[in-house]
């Protein structure tokens, strides 16, 4: 009724490969861009500060795990320590030369974390499944060590962590502690936006389509003649390379300063869960599955002090940690496809509406 | 040349110079070894038995030992409170099988990994929520556990043996033993076995799989339970355990993931390397290498033989 592509003819080629081919997809995806941008506006630091810019990055993570794992197949729990070389790599090039612009390092940053993931990725040639899971862990161990027991990387200093320091952009102060939560918001906004449309392209294009032949069979893929190492070394580089993107503007957008252990296990498990929950293959489950993980404590960490019980901070944490679990269990099995899949139906159901079928 | 005398010829000088030492070294190694193999055992059984990796193994661990102690606290007799905590492990293994199992068969492996990430995160919460999230001591005088150590004048010098360290090796090989009559001899582990060959033909010859999947996690609980003891015995029982318990992992690579036997001597190795590496090749780095080296010898090892020591071979069809 509401969502019906009759009439919406397709006269050429790039209509009709197009990614949005539906007018109301656009008309939606222009609402969203105007709700992100309008969100500083609300004069809510908390919204802008606490909820949105980590939930951008988060999801910017995700995508980067989500081409690896759900477009390729190969199975990660690196994604905290190649998050961590982002941060780091992005500590090192701003220290060494201060005047560069300091997005383009946390760009560039990316590309040291894409090399170490490629180094890393050379396993995946000859396992996969949870043995590949666990030759990553070795990334994720070792280079956490090396977070802590390398002081070149963290400038000698004595708290043995990243200290943001403050940088400009465009006489705007973008990074450090008197940086406005607003300025920080837009940076990652616009960032997040670049690289999801470039990962876009990079899915529904000829690469994408090599990395899907390969999860889904990489015998079958191979025979074809897909060249199985550059296509799976590439997926780790391009993985990495959002990862350290994404653990750069962490450390530099959001905390201000981080230590070794915010990249530690955990990160990786939580970007893991982000796109188990919102959908392995999809994009759109990037960001689903990183609001739902991210912004559900939130929510849960509220909802007992707004119906006035009060419990203690710590019980609301492990209630809070119960909940995700039920509820990881719950969508995996109510949807074992995702919330992206939820979303799908839900706009199929839209679009034959009033009737069933 | 002198960083490769370092690594090469230094450590092996050290080691025929100070043979007990060495021989401390190799007994460290060998008891914490021990305890990441009853961690990795656990997971073998259940991915033996139902295909599901068990995520969860480490987190049971904690649970188990978790229980034990929170109802020995609250006044308990400390074998009627693990006689109790037996049959919480018994519950656990039925409520998963029922809300979780059950529901998510025939999915594709990930989901059924990731719904263990659910389970670890749920029992991390309920535990903490429902014994508080302090560390607390493991009841070790009123389970006639061992204290104090044994020491011998040997070659050279003195090499000490803790009594409890002792006890565990003795109470795992028991457990090991058991845990290969119970799948050989009996009608149970035969079936179990089946199921582990194939699941449908199990089904087909009227093996319950909801029956035999209950009993393995129920197993696997059990294994959990004792590793929880000793584990907590030697440090304190909190769910920082849950990064040691990730060690397993390594020992899973070694041994291959179907292998019982496997499971014990990968966890002998890891231990063993892991502390050899960190004590005698330790410092060169700056010391702390036994967070990653066990895991850079499983990679190693992957490298040329992915299924593991004694696991079955890996065949792929297209």
């Amino acid at each position: 009724m509401f969502y019906r592509e009759a009439g919406q003819f397709k006269t050429d080629y790039a209509s009709d490969q197009a990614v949005f081919p539906i007018l109301q997809d656009r008309i939606g995806l222009a609402i969203i861009f105007v709700i992100a941008l309008a969100i500083p506006l609300a004069q809510n630091d908390f919204l802008t500060n606490a909820v949105m810019i980590p939930f951008l990055i988060f999801s910017l993570a995700a995508i980067g795990l989500n081409m690896l794992t759900g477009y390729t197949g190969l199975l990660s729990l690196g994604t905290g320590a190649f998050m961590g070389v982002g941060a780091y790599a992005c500590y090192k090039l701003t220290s060494i030369f201060p005047n560069v612009n300091i997005v383009i390092w946390i760009v560039a940053s990316g590309f040291f974390a894409a090399a170490v993931g490629a180094i890393f990725g050379l396993p995946s040639l000859r396992i996969k499944g949870f043995y590949l899971a666990i030759a990553t862990l070795a990334a994720q161990f070792f280079l956490e060590w090396c977070f802590t027991h390398i002081p070149w990387l963290y400038n000698y200093n004595i708290s043995a962590a990243i200290e943001v320091p403050q940088r400009e952009l465009f006489g705007i102060i973008v990074t450090g502690p008197r940086a406005t939560a607003e300025t920080r918001y837009y940076i990652v906004l616009a960032v997040v936006i670049v690289m999801t449309w470039l990962a876009s392209n990079l899915v529904h294009g000829r690469i994408g389509r090599t990395w899907m032949a390969v999860r889904d069979m990489d015998i079958a893929a191979e025979l074809m003649g897909i060249r199985l190492l550059p296509t799976k070394l590439l997926a780790f580089a391009v993985s990495s390379f959002y990862c350290g993107v994404a653990g750069a503007m962490l450390t530099f957008l959001w905390y201000g300063a981080a230590e070794s252990t915010v990249f530690n296990i955990n990160q990786s498990f939580t970007i893991l869960f982000m796109i188990i929950i919102g959908g392995l293959g999809s994009l759109l489950g990037s960001f689903l599955g990183a609001a739902l993980i991210y912004i559900l404590p939130i929510v849960l960490r509220f909802v007992p002090a707004k119906l006035g019980l009060g419990l203690h901070a710590a019980t609301v944490e492990h209630i809070t940690f119960m909940i995700t679990g039920a509820l990881i269990i719950f969508f995996l099995i109510a949807e074992p496809a995702g919330l992206a899949r939820l979303w799908q139906v839900g706009k199929q159901k839209l679009r034959v509406w009033p009737f069933p079928y | 040349m002198h960083l490769l005398y370092m690594i090469f010829i230094d450590p092996f000088v050290q080691m025929g110079s100070a043979p007990d030492l060495l021989a401390q070294t190799l007994w460290e190694g060998l008891v914490g070894g021990m305890l990441y193999a009853l961690i990795a055992l656990g997971f073998v059984l259940i991915f033996k038995a139902s295909g599901v990796f068990n995520f969860a193994q480490g987190i049971m661990v904690v649970f188990a030992a978790l229980t034990l102690v929170g109802l020995h606290d609250i006044g308990l007799n400390a074998f009627l409170a693990l006689g109790l905590t037996i049959v919480v492990m018994f519950g656990l293994a039925f409520a998963i099988e029922r809300t979780v199992l059950r529901p998510l068969i025939n999915q594709p492996d990930i989901i059924l990994f990731m719904a263990t990430f659910g389970i670890t995160y749920f029992l991390i919460g309920f535990g903490e929520f429902v014994f508080g999230g302090d560390p607390k001591v493991m009841v070790t005088d009123d389970l006639f556990l061992p204290k104090g150590s044994i020491t011998y004048h040997t070659l050279g010098g003195i090499v000490q043996l803790q009594k409890l360290d002792i006890a565990a090796a003795i109470v795992a090989s028991i457990m090991v033993a058991g845990l290969a009559v119970f799948f050989s001899k009996t009608r149970i582990g035969r079936a179990l076995r089946a199921v582990a060959d194939s699941h449908s033909a199990a089904l087909s010859v009227g093996i319950s799989l909801e029956q035999i999947w209950v009993i393995v996690w129920f197993a696997a609980g059990l294994v959990a339970l004792v590793t929880g003891i000793f584990w907590g015995a030697r440090s304190d029982v909190s769910f920082a355990l849950e990064v040691i318990a990730l060690k397993a992992l390594p020992v899973l690579i070694l041994g291959g993931f179907t292998s019982i036997p496997g499971a014990i001597v990968g966890g002998l190795i890891i231990g063993v390397g892991e502390k050899l590496g960190e004590f005698y090749w330790g410092p060169l780095v700056g010391g702390g290498t036994d967070a990653w080296f066990a895991y850079v010898i499983a990679l190693v090892f992957l490298l040329f033989r992915p299924q593991g020591l004694f696991g079955e071979r890996i065949i792929e069809r297209v």
